[in-house]
């Protein structure tokens, strides 16, 4: 196969990676709104760790899009 | 018009030097640290100049960011590791400001003259801050263990799991400035990225010409939004940068005893 052909394959499918992102934001933001919507006197104090959560979860999918991007910019071997 | 959604990390010198065959040119990547620093200096030196009972809006500002540092530290670190927080601090402030600062739009305001940067965007700026992190937490935690530091890797589970886990417990300790680096620099990268494709989607349709060029205004209303998420993700990953250093500084203060 061409290199460069394979290049841009390879970097779609580096960018899989935001589909578990994509779930576990998804399972952050879903599960504090049912912990919330059952005791919202608590929900005001978990914010910190509701980011936290949202922020580590996130940044599992940009690891994808950097293997993506080495892929797309790095220089031909 | 911008090459490429890339174009906008080039580093490149203002004050081009040399010593030794090294070059150690002032880039703007130099330049957007001072001013980043600079700017830090002077708001926080101006909002304590004229302190009073009841805080002007600036020195609230600042109080407010003493104090949610302080609080963050004394939560995931306890009492002890408020010794720390000059350091946690400056990070958090320097992470901060150099993500906020780069969302600023200075090429638009100075008509392309001077560009704004991210100095956060760039692997070895973050790489340099968390392996100082990472430095700092075995210094410590030998300063105040000795080889008990070592225990750190001996999770406290039944005999036969050892042999499993203590590799691993080694291998995510030293991912750590790995983890740490990557999480804010990719963050930082993706979202400019994110921004300049936008922005060229809105320039291409409203060149198109006729039924196109209205069409220019939903790429438009979508990088409204994602502006404001980046706005949120530059705030974030500062938080998450000073937390995870107080996690680490507690991990080496008091080992698996809490």
């Amino acid at each position: 196969m061409d290199v460069e052909a394979a290049r841009f394959i390879g970097a779609g499918l580096a960018a899989m990676a935001l589909i578990g992102a994509g779930i576990g934001i998804g399972n952050v933001f879903g599960n504090f709104l049912a912990g919330a919507l059952r005791n919202p006197g608590a929900a005001a104090g978990q914010t910190a760790n509701l980011l936290l959560g949202f922020a580590l979860c996130e940044a599992t999918g940009l690891f994808g899009l950097v293997i993506a991007l080495i892929m797309l910019y790095a220089p031909p071997v | 018009m911008a090459a490429g959604p890339m174009e906008q990390f080039a580093v490149h010198p203002i004050i081009p030097l040399e010593i030794g065959g090294v070059d150690v040119s002032f880039t703007n990547a130099s330049l957007w640290m001072v001013i980043v620093v600079a700017t830090i200096t002077l708001l926080l030196t101006m909002a304590m100049s004229k302190s009073s009972m009841v805080p002007s809006r600036l020195q609230s500002l600042a109080e407010i960011s003493y104090t949610f540092i302080a609080d963050m530290i004394r939560s995931s670190a306890g009492t002890e590791g408020l010794k720390f927080f000059p350091f946690i601090f400056a990070l958090f402030m320097f992470v901060l400001f150099s993500n906020m600062l780069g969302l600023l739009p200075f090429q638009l305001i100075t008509g392309g003259a001077f560009h704004q940067f991210t100095v956060t965007s760039h692997i070895i700026v973050t790489l340099a801050l968390a392996l100082t992190v990472f430095a700092m937490v075995i210094v410590v935690g030998i300063a105040k263990h000795g080889f008990r530091f070592l225990t750190l890797f001996v999770p406290h589970v039944p005999w036969y799991m050892l042999p499993i886990l203590t590799p691993i417990e080694i291998i995510s300790f030293l991912s750590r400035p790995i983890s740490l680096s990557v999480r804010l620099f990719a963050n930082m990268l993706a979202g400019h990225t994110m921004l300049v494709v936008f922005g060229s989607f809105v320039v291409g349709l409203a060149a198109a010409g006729g039924a196109l060029s209205a069409l220019s205004v939903i790429p438009m209303l979508v990088i409204i939004g994602v502006t404001a998420l980046e706005f949120l993700v530059a705030f974030l990953q500062a938080y998450v940068f000073a937390i995870l250093t107080s996690i680490y500084l507690n991990d080496a203060l008091h080992l698996h005893d809490h």
